[in-house]
């Protein structure tokens, strides 16, 4: 690749993650992330050339919402862009940002992942997104166990249950830690047997605690090109790479292609781009989009390009803890906090924050120098960034 | 700019009030097959395209993700696609961005758009105002755009014959274009005894209720060239967003108008717009924006839109020969069926409504209540 120009992230601002804020509308919810990334970032509107803006509008059933939120964002009188690609949404505003700070036609833009569930209906939602004629009546929104069936056929229903409730409760110890993740529940591993029988089922085993939340919520990052980047951030985190894989929505499950996992697809390539040889060892941490924790154990074999029980192991030898070998989601990730159209940018927000030493309590212990976040959305889609803390290019 | 980006080509399907016939798929897939025979480019692994930007509306589709039903037609299946998720016209800028970037070489942009599907496009854009203030009292872009058209008027001093002149001009030069088959000629008189809609707008003063799509290849200068003998490039971009609440902006200043334009001059290097374009694409979905769009371009002073009709200001200017938005063009997708006409200028395949040795060319996109955000693409052939 022959970037234009390295693009480094300098200021990220988020609101704390909740069921409910029926104490602000969509604008003011904004206003409170735009003002914080500012804060972190040392900048004004004054500084911000492009505001990139997007979320999922019929959750909320807002007609370009972009419009209205002017009055939180601070577009007023600044280039605009929207876009939205669904639960990836987050992550395909921060390529965007990229892009356009990278293109040169801005040295700092602005961009805002948002969504405020409490003002609709997920589900409904979700399930309309699916084709009228052949998919809505299968539709279950995001609500799939088909994964957790595979890994009970795959592993044995007692490994299988057992290493997708251990990666939940890791989850938890994670998010209590960080002061803006919604769902914090103070979980223990002693709880695993009581709750695998008594959450309540959702589709076979898939069950309410493996799930992740339906939350309200903004998340800001400000994007600078090299030069500012340099002159207003004692670290940023700088972008090296990113790729984005979609997929056709039927899942072509006819004929007699081989089945490839998006997410594999995506390592692979950007891997292979970036001269990435073994990914546990030249990776500090990754922040993935787990919509539940199943897939969210399931993935890690994909995105880490492993082989058979590999990543149980990783769960079942507590690699993927906070001072494990190969932290996954110091935030708590999308189980804990899930505002889809910022979920996605929350994963590379926090990676970020890793980079730039900024996540406070949920800081991992270990010096961060490369960070991995992905985006989920679709029917499988996926978006899959790498960050340093040295200039990449 | 970081390096040069050229349109390779431009494919449409014809707007119709109601394509009953085909789904949103199908009139992407036209516009993709006519692009893929046109540039001879594939979805291959090395050369092939890798990058779509698509642009579709979840509530006009009643989608959530509307692009979602689009992979297949974009051939972004294990491929990266974009949904801008905004006025068509902001997916030149995203493209342009994006190969300046230097992520890619090539992007693929479709708008697909069948307006006809909803009930009313009054109840769609009713759900862009806030819940709280403006919903209740029943606001949506037609009734903004009144609202505007009032303020703008009175400052102008525009006449309902210069309206009608506007449509009259705008259905003549329709009908010369063979991607609006339903937009039939009319009269003065019929312009001015049609019903209103908003005072001081009428129903003919305001475009049609439209299904379409429309498509382009965009490419950095060496793949241009190898795509196309005629590249068309994209010399400069430009947006601005104004504030939301009517009652905080001057509705008749163009104030988002006039930075967006500011931005894309500065950025082609135009320092005379008035004599810099052979031919203007505005995006006038109400008769009033003609003039008013005009004069935020600064193809003609402050205020003196109605005297720039009478002057014969259309012709003289080259505005709008495929007949613009008012010959009908679906909302979101104005600016880049605005973009796509003005690239047919330019490589010389507007057939009847051909502007003679048109060189170069601005295109301009428009969304939100009386115009709250404005787009404005340059273009120019070698």
């Amino acid at each position: 690749m022959k970037k234009n120009r390295n693009v480094g992230i300098i200021g990220v601002g988020q609101t704390p993650y909740s069921s409910h804020r029926e104490d602000v509308n969509q604008p003011e919810m904004i206003h409170e992330a735009v003002v914080a990334a500012l804060d972190q970032a040392g900048l004004t509107m004054d500084d911000i050339g492009c505001i990139i803006h997007g979320n999922m509008e019929l959750f909320e059933m807002i007609h370009q919402p972009d419009l209205w939120h002017t009055l939180g964002s601070g577009a007023f009188g600044k280039e605009a862009l929207r876009i939205t690609t669904g639960g990836t949404t987050g992550a395909s505003l921060v390529c965007a940002a990229d892009n356009v700070v990278a293109s040169g036609l801005h040295d700092i833009v602005m961009a805002i992942g948002f969504e405020k569930l409490q003002e609709g209906h997920t589900t409904g939602g979700i399930t309309n997104m699916a084709d009228p004629l052949w998919g809505r009546q299968l539709q279950t929104g995001a609500l799939t166990g088909m994964t957790a069936q595979a890994m009970i056929d795959e592993f044995g229903e007692e490994r299988a249950k057992k290493a997708s409730m251990k990666y939940r409760i890791i989850m938890d110890k994670h998010a209590m830690k960080n002061d803006k993740a919604h769902r914090r529940l103070g979980l223990e591993f002693d709880q695993a047997n009581d709750l695998a029988v008594n959450s309540p089922a959702l589709v076979g085993e898939l069950r309410m605690i493996h799930m992740c939340s339906q939350s309200d919520g903004a998340c800001v990052m400000i994007f600078a090109s090299e030069e500012k980047a340099k002159e207003l951030c004692k670290q940023p985190a700088w972008i090296k790479d990113h790729i984005t894989v979609h997929r056709e929505e039927m899942f072509v499950v006819f004929g007699d292609a081989p089945y490839v996992m998006t997410h594999r697809y995506a390592a692979q390539k950007l891997f292979e781009r970036c001269g990435i040889k073994d990914p546990r060892k030249e990776i500090d941490v990754f922040e993935m989009y787990d919509p539940s924790s199943w897939w969210g154990l399931d993935w890690l074999r994909d995105f880490l390009l492993l082989e058979g029980d590999q990543h149980l192991k990783m769960v079942e030898n507590d690699d993927i803890t906070m001072e494990g070998s190969f932290p996954v989601n110091p935030s708590g990730g999308v189980i804990a906090s899930n505002p889809i159209g910022a979920t996605a940018m929350v994963r590379v927000a926090e990676a970020a924050m890793q980079i730039m030493g900024t996540a406070g309590e949920h800081q991992i212990p270990k010096k961060v120098k490369q960070a991995m976040a992905s985006g989920f959305g679709g029917t499988l889609w996926t978006v899959l960034f790498l960050l340093t803390s040295e200039v990449p290019w | 700019m970081a390096r040069k980006v050229g349109i390779c080509a431009v494919a449409q399907t014809t707007y119709e009030r109601d394509k009953w016939y085909e789904r949103f798929q199908g009139m992407a897939l036209e516009v993709l097959e006519s692009l893929l025979d046109q540039t001879g480019l594939d979805f291959s692994e090395d050369k092939g395209i890798n990058t779509s930007i698509s642009v579709s509306d979840d509530i006009f589709d009643a989608r959530t993700i509307s692009d979602n039903g689009m992979t297949d037609v974009l051939g972004a299946h294990f491929r990266c696609e974009e949904k801008v998720a905004q006025e068509g016209a902001q997916a030149v800028y995203y493209g342009l961005a994006t190969i300046l970037s230097g992520h890619t070489d090539l992007v693929l942009i479709i708008g697909h758009c069948k307006e006809s599907q909803a009930k009313s496009r009054n109840m769609v854009t009713h759900m862009a105002f806030d819940p709280f203030y403006t919903r209740p009292v029943g606001m949506d872009f037609c009734a903004a755009a009144g609202l505007q058209a009032q303020a703008y008027s009175a400052k102008a001093g525009i006449t309902d014959e210069q309206l009608a002149k506007v449509v009259v001009a705008a259905r003549e030069k329709a009908a010369k274009n063979p991607y609006t088959p339903d937009v039939t000629a009319v009269t003065m008189e019929d312009v001015l005894t049609s019903p209103m809609l908003a005072d001081p707008i009428r129903e003919l003063h305001a475009y049609p209720v439209t299904d379409g799509a429309v498509g382009m290849i965009l490419a950095a200068e060496d793949r241009a060239k190898e795509l196309t003998d005629n590249p068309v490039w994209i010399k400069g971009v430009g947006s601005c967003m104004d504030s939301f609440f009517l009652g905080d902006r001057d509705v008749a200043s163009n104030f988002a108008l006039r930075k967006a334009a500011e931005r894309a001059y500065g950025r082609a290097e135009i320092t005379d717009p008035r004599s810099s374009f052979d031919v203007i694409e505005i995006s006038d979905q109400y008769a009033y924006q003609n003039p008013m769009w005009i004069e935020g371009l600064g193809i003609c002073d402050e205020a003196k839109g109605g005297e720039w009709i009478d002057s014969n200001g259309i012709e003289q200017y080259h505005v709008n020969p495929s007949g613009g938005m008012l010959a009908g063009s679906p909302l979101i997708l104005g600016g880049l069926v605005r973009a796509a006409e003005a690239a047919l200028q330019l490589r010389g395949e507007a057939g009847d409504h051909q502007v003679k040795d048109a060189r170069t060319a601005l295109a301009h996109g428009v969304m939100g209540p009386a115009g709250q955000f404005h787009s404005v693409i340059i273009l120019e052939r070698d």
